[in-house]
């Protein structure tokens, strides 16, 4: 009797050490995966507002990125759809305390699009998979998947991603045959021109930014344009407290 | 015995009513089976006929992952030459006739792809 209840003591003891040690496999694990895997790219922009700012009510970047990709103008604020738009400072970095900060930046809008987090909200709550993490950070949209359930929308910290509440054919002036347009009832945004940088060119935006102020590249090579950019000024990220890890990068 | 006439009649009628869809096809004609018009010059498709004619729905399926969820644009078809992976651009680009071509077949089977709905038509010019 004596001895039964003594191995099943053992047994138990051991148990928890094993679950244990699983749950702190796991946490290790999900910690080491934002390091970087030799041989993938870390794809990421950095924006300078003041270069930004330069042109007054400039909206190149916009109107390139919406003419390549077929993004509908919707007046009406709660069915607009947006890639790629200006936000408030405010807005956007609700978190700074910027109260001596220079206010020819505070007080001016920031370009802000999809942040192509490392660890991205949206996909987690996705439950089709229709939206995923690329190998190179690319957070990638499949419309065809898409059901419209809208989890994402609520899931995105950054208010990125943009529900299709009526169909936008009508709101397309001339739709380029290039990129296919999207229906009633499916979400979109930005995929940092996947369909660009797979040819080799740069996202539709940066090209259009005459005031040089978007910087796209690799985060994995340390001689990259952005890597370069990162260490010659001090950046910011939005909303950084939330471990969202984003890939856009703002110069101060 | 003297419901003869009634029964005949009957089985006449019944007989009428039950062979009317072959009444209608024979005075009617049925449907002609559609004729999709090749208008491009090039002399084949993208994979050889009988494969394209009945398994272009599961091509385009793999050309839609191949591009949307594995990055890859660029496809080494039948003829050994590389296509862009797109549909209003590749397909539409020999078979531009989208309502003579692709319709005429899917309105006689009564199918109607929703890929239009996203992918859009260029205007037709023949
Ligand atoms: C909700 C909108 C939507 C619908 C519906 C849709 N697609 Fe797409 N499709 C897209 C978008 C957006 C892309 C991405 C284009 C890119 O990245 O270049 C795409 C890409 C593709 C591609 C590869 C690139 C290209 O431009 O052709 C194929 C092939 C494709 N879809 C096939 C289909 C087929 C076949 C159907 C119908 C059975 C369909 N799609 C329905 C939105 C849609
Ligand atoms: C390079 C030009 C070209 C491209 C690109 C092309 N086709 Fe074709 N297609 C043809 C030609 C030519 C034929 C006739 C082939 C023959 O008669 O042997 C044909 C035949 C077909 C047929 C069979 C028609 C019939 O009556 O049997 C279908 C279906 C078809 N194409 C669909 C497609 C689809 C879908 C795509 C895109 C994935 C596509 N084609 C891309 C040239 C092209
Ligand atoms: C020779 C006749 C023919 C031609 C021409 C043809 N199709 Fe089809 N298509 C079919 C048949 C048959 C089916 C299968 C219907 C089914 O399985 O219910 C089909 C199905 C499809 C589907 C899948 C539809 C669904 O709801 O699953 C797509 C997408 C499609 N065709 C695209 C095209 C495009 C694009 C073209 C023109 C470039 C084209 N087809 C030309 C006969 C044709």
């Amino acid at each position: 009797m004596e001895r039964e209840r003594r191995a099943l003591l053992k047994l138990a003891g051991l148990t928890v050490v094993g679950l244990a040690g699983g749950a702190l496999a796991r946490t290790v694990e999900a910690s080491s995966k934002h390091a970087a895997k030799p041989g993938t790219k870390r794809l990421a922009m950095v924006i300078d507002p003041r270069k930004c700012l330069e042109k007054d009510g400039c909206t190149d970047c916009i109107g390139a990125c919406h003419a390549a990709h077929n993004v509908p103008a919707i007046d009406d604020p709660r069915r607009e759809v947006k890639w790629i738009w200006k936000e408030k400072f405010s807005g956007a970095f609700p978190d700074q305390e910027a109260e001596y900060v220079d206010e020819a930046l505070t007080s001016k809008p920031v370009l802000v699009f999809c942040n192509h987090c490392d660890n991205p909200p949206c996909v987690r709550v996705c439950p089709t998979q229709a939206t995923w993490r690329r190998d190179d950070g690319i957070v990638m949209m499949d419309w065809h998947r898409c059901i419209g359930c809208r989890y994402c929308v609520a899931g995105c910290p950054y208010g990125s991603r943009s529900f299709n509440w009526v169909d936008p054919r009508p709101f397309l002036k001339s739709p380029t045959p290039d990129f296919p347009t999207r229906t009633k009832g499916v979400v979109e945004k930005c995929t940092f021109c996947d369909e660009r940088i797979g040819k080799g060119q740069q996202p539709a935006c940066v090209e259009a930014c005459k005031e040089k102020a978007l910087v796209f590249g690799d985060l994995n090579d340390p001689d990259s344009a952005v890597r370069q950019t990162l260490r010659a000024r001090f950046a910011l990220r939005r909303k950084a407290g939330l471990g969202t890890r984003p890939a856009i990068h703002y110069l101060v | 015995m003297h419901d003869g006439g009634k029964i005949l009649t009957g089985l006449a009628v019944f007989l009428v009513l039950a062979l009317l869809p072959f009444w209608h096809n024979a005075v009617g004609g049925t449907a002609a089976a559609p004729q999709p018009k090749i208008v491009t010059q090039e002399k084949e498709c993208v994979a050889p006929r009988e494969t394209i004619r009945s398994t272009h729905m599961e091509l385009l399926n793999t050309w839609r992952d191949t591009v949307v969820r594995e990055g890859t644009r660029t496809y080494m078809d039948a003829r050994g030459k590389t296509v862009n992976m797109s549909l209003t651009n590749t397909c539409l680009s020999c078979h531009p006739n989208k309502k003579e071509f692709c319709d005429a077949c899917h309105n006689y089977l009564a199918v109607s792809p929703y890929c239009w709905q996203c992918h859009v038509e260029k205007k037709e010019s023949a």
